[in-house]
């Protein structure tokens, strides 16, 4: 792997870790959001 | 289907397989489709009679955004091949091999099975069943079954996109009345109108990958005439909500005056009337509308029940 390569992989994966970390951190809010909505009903 | 083309890695051989972007799995969702899917959900979900909890309807909107997104990357992922074959969708991430096919099967199950289960367990069971209902109608019937079979695949099409607001009135009211059901057959309705107008002026290259498409199947006289039947069709659904007495004359009113200009304008497409300046003048202008057709008729929907919710309109057309 040229180091052009090696740097374009670790950008790519970054993003896609970085993309996943918030999603999972908005379901996480989500779901805690739609518990207390659900209480509340 | 070419099983090879399932292994395929993202990137030619003898080059390093780089991760696929997230900006291509973003894409496989067809955004710009999804936006039409969110604003007719919120707009079924806002003129349900009832209230629903705030974050209850985001989550029911989401749901359906994801389902939309999920069952379009299985759409991808099945029609790699043919999209390789056509200029408009050449570039889309599967036929530029920029991701694994596998991978878009996959997100495209996990978005749909993800967005199913969180409307069943946050919003209503009865709204989840249509939703799976709505992808599986998409993804297997229409992209799998009867797109490459029938030039009538359009209208069969038009069924999924008339999902949204249906699904969205559900996860309200939690049961199935005529109102849903009339807001699924308008945009049932409304779409071979507004396809087959753009048909009809921008030349695609379904043929060469075997898609029948109506225009080039039957000829475009046939196609002009199926878009005055689907109009004249069109009319009566849009104005039944205000006739059965489940909106007032603010939506009526709105309903009969669009249906009257959308028949107007279909009629110079149906006699094929040509301008000098711009041949396609009367499709364009048609194809155009349609769209204002849309997002006014669901605007007044809503618009109505806001009033009506206020207390200062009331009754339909026989109240």
């Amino acid at each position: 792997m040229t180091p052009e390569e090696e740097a374009e992989f670790k950008r790519r994966q970054k993003g896609r870790n970085m993309i996943v970390g918030l999603t999972l951190l908005f379901f996480a809010v989500l779901f805690y959001a739609i518990t207390i909505a659900r209480i509340g009903d | 289907m070419d099983a090879t083309a399932n292994t395929q890695a993202p990137v030619q051989e003898g080059k390093v397989a780089l991760p696929t972007e997230w900006r291509d799995f973003f894409a496989l969702t067809k955004p710009r489709v999804m936006t039409l899917v969110i604003f007719t959900g919120i707009c079924g979900l806002l003129a349900a009679p009832g209230t629903i909890h705030p974050v209850l309807g985001f989550t029911a909107i989401l749901c359906i955004a994801m389902g939309a997104g999920g069952s379009a990357a299985l759409n991808h992922w099945w029609e790699a091949d043919l999209d390789a074959g056509m200029k408009r969708t050449a570039n889309r991430p599967l036929p530029t091999g920029r991701m694994r096919r596998d991978d878009a099967r996959d997100f495209g199950v996990f978005l749909s099975a993800v967005s199913v289960f969180v409307m069943g367990v946050a919003v209503h069971w009865l709204a989840a069943i249509s939703l799976f209902a709505a992808i599986i109608y998409y993804a297997v019937i229409y992209t799998m079954w009867l797109k490459p079979r029938t030039p009538q695949n359009i209208v069969i099409g038009g069924g999924a996109g008339a999902f949204p607001p249906f699904i969205g009135w559900i996860a309200v009211t939690g049961e199935i009345t005529a109102m849903p059901i009339l807001l699924f057959a308008i945009i049932f309705m409304w779409t071979p109108p507004h396809f087959w107008a753009l048909a009809l002026f921008v030349k695609s290259d379904y043929a060469k990958v075997g898609i029948p498409m109506l225009p080039v199947v039957a000829g475009e006289r046939v196609t002009r005439q199926q878009i005055m039947i689907y109009t004249a069709l069109l009319a009566p659904v849009a104005i039944a909500p205000w006739a059965i007495g489940a909106t007032s004359w603010v939506y009526g009113s709105v309903a009969v005056v669009l249906s009257a200009l959308f028949l107007a304008l279909a009629v110079p497409v149906l006699r094929e009337q040509r301008a000098d300046s711009d041949p396609l003048k009367p499709e364009k202008t048609l194809f155009k509308f349609s769209i204002y057709y849309l997002f006014i008729l669901f605007g007044a929907l809503v618009v109505d029940r806001v009033l009506a919710n206020q207390g200062l309109i009331g009754g339909g057309l026989f109240a």
